[in-house]
């Protein structure tokens, strides 16, 4: 019995299904994360994995299936209560999403300015800290058209850890950086897998990021799940198409 | 059948098929919008309140639109006087200038060039950001971070603009005011106190309500349909441009509907 609580996963997609118009993107999809562990999503572009996280956190709503977040239907929710799901899971967009109108501290107190359990200079102390984790520590009063998109891809990151979240949905966390700092960025999803025990879902085409990161793999495929499995085991997989992702 | 009548058929049922598929975009708008104007009074009302954004929000209305509602509402004031000094003094009313440039600009003049302008700078403003943040995800980014963009984003600005329009109209009001004045002096020379004294001498509070009482509903329109419009594009970067024409199409057609039925309106209470 206690086993079985434990080993609970912390996301389980059974049966999602989307389609925009006439286009099938996901069909039938079955995926589970656990706790604590990385899990990768591997496909070509336009083969539906951002839909998957905007699913999660309830920005699509799919035509069919279901998703346990935490054990708990999120499509059966209600406004309030998917609000505080979202709280408890950080969301890196894939364009960074930064608030254009805010400098980047109050980027990263959006998320906490309706919470009046923090006190200000606690919150001001966890802008700090997470600034100086990204290593954006000198950009605090800069707006975000004065970054590159570097430093705007880990000012969304920074954002997203602000909530300190047990769930990471990363959509492309080192697409658009330099071997080093996209190097740096995959060593820091590890580290955060390791201090708060986040279980993330790390969407890539970056597979040093997958290699350093991910625990499990999966390929996706026309909407389904097609491979899955450590680096190691689909490094030496045979199949055309993983080992394009390989080459 | 011969072969013209099955094409002049053919094209009857385009037509028909197009009026339909028109009317029921336009009906579906329309069902959107109404939703999203109930929902704007739900989110006014319930707590907590975005005090902050909207302080901000009404700064950026008025820093934005001051100069031009200055600037025009003095020409207004000027040319009004020196259009219609002439007539009236051909039947010798001139001393009637001063009340008769005040009520006109009061009731309906202030008002209808005051929301035009903040239309054109205000909705076409609040058309392109909204549409551009939601081009960039920020909209969803907000979402998802657990806060409500719509009281964030669109009750702060819609409120602000119903906040801000009564205060540039009084603004615009009394610079058209001094506008008419200079156009009186500009042939002749009128005192600066017997002038007001003779223009406030025919306003009365029923003039200024309902002026007011409109452009507050001017504001309500501006800051709603650019609201709307930005916040459900969905065309990427060209949705940007679209959503900031529609806003100020619709809203000034809007800004003269109301005021045609706000003239009767007040007419009747008045009455
Ligand atoms: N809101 C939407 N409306 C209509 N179609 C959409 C929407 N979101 C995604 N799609 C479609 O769904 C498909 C999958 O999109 P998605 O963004 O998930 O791709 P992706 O796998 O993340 O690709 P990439 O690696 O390029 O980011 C695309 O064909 C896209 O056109
Ligand atoms: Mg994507």
């Amino acid at each position: 019995m206690q086993k079985e609580k434990i080993t609970k996963p912390e996301i389980s997609i059974q049966n999602l299904s989307i389609a925009f118009g006439p286009k099938k993107v996901l069909i039938d999809l079955n995926l589970e994360i656990n706790k604590g562990e990385n899990l990768v999503i591997l496909g070509k572009s336009g083969c539906g994995k951002s839909v998957i996280i905007k699913c999660i956190i309830g920005l699509l709503v799919p035509d069919k299936g279901i998703i346990e977040v935490f054990g708990e239907n999120i499509l059966a929710s209600s406004t309030e209560e998917l609000n505080n799901f979202r709280k408890r899971i950080g969301f890196l967009f894939q364009s960074g999403a930064l608030y254009d109108s805010m400098n980047v501290k109050q980027n990263l107190l959006f998320p906490l300015r309706m919470n009046k359990e923090i006190e200000l200079n606690e919150k001001e102390k966890l802008v700090k800290e997470v600034l100086e984790k990204v290593g954006l520590s000198e950009a605090i009063n800069k707006m975000p058209t004065e970054l590159s998109g570097g430093m705007r891809k880990r000012l969304g990151l920074a954002r997203s850890l602000m909530l300190k979240p047990e769930i990471m949905l990363y959509d492309e966390p080192t697409t658009g950086l330099d071997p080093i700092t996209a190097k740096e960025i995959s060593n820091l999803i590890l580290e955060i897998q390791k201090d708060q025990g986040t279980s993330s879902i790390i969407i890539t085409h970056d597979m040093n990021c997958a290699k350093i990161t991910g625990n499990r793999i999966v390929i996706l495929e026309q909407g389904k799940v097609s491979t899955e499995g450590s680096y190691k085991d689909l490094e030496q997989s045979k199949k055309e198409e993983v080992k394009g992702f390989f080459e | 059948m011969p072969k013209s009548k099955v094409s002049i058929y053919s094209s009857y049922q385009k037509l028909t098929e197009g009026i339909i598929h028109r009317s029921r975009s336009i009906l579906i708008g329309l069902a959107d919008f109404s939703m999203f104007f109930i929902r704007y009074f739900k989110e006014l009302i319930r707590p907590p309140y975005e005090i902050n954004e909207f302080v901000k929000q009404s700064y950026l209305i008025g820093n934005q639109s001051l100069a031009l509602v200055g600037i025009t509402g003095f020409i207004m004031g000027l040319v009004l006087t020196i259009q219609t000094r002439p007539t009236l003094a051909e039947f010798g009313a001139e001393s009637w200038l001063p009340a008769m440039i005040s009520v006109s600009i009061v009731r309906e003049i202030g008002p209808v060039i005051t929301a035009l302008i903040c239309a054109g700078k205000v909705g076409s403003g609040i058309g392109a950001e909204l549409a551009s943040m939601r081009v960039t995800e920020q909209i969803d980014a907000m979402e998802v971070s657990g806060s409500n963009p719509f009281k964030f984003i669109v009750v702060s600005r819609t409120t602000a603009a119903m906040l801000m329009l009564p205060l540039l109209t009084i603004y615009s009001d009394a610079i058209s005011m001094f506008g008419s004045f200079v156009g009186v002096n500009i042939k002749g020379d009128v005192n600066f106190r017997l002038f007001f004294s003779q223009a406030f001498a025919q306003l009365s509070f029923t003039d200024l309500i309902p002026a007011l009482i409109k452009t507050t509903l001017f504001g309500l329109v501006i800051g709603l349909i650019s609201c709307y419009k930005g916040y459900y594009s969905d065309k990427g970067t060209e949705g940007v441009g679209q959503a900031a024409n529609a806003s100020v199409v619709i809203s000034s057609l809007l800004i003269f509907i109301i005021d045609i039925l706000a003239v009767q309106v007040s007419n009747f209470i008045i009455d």
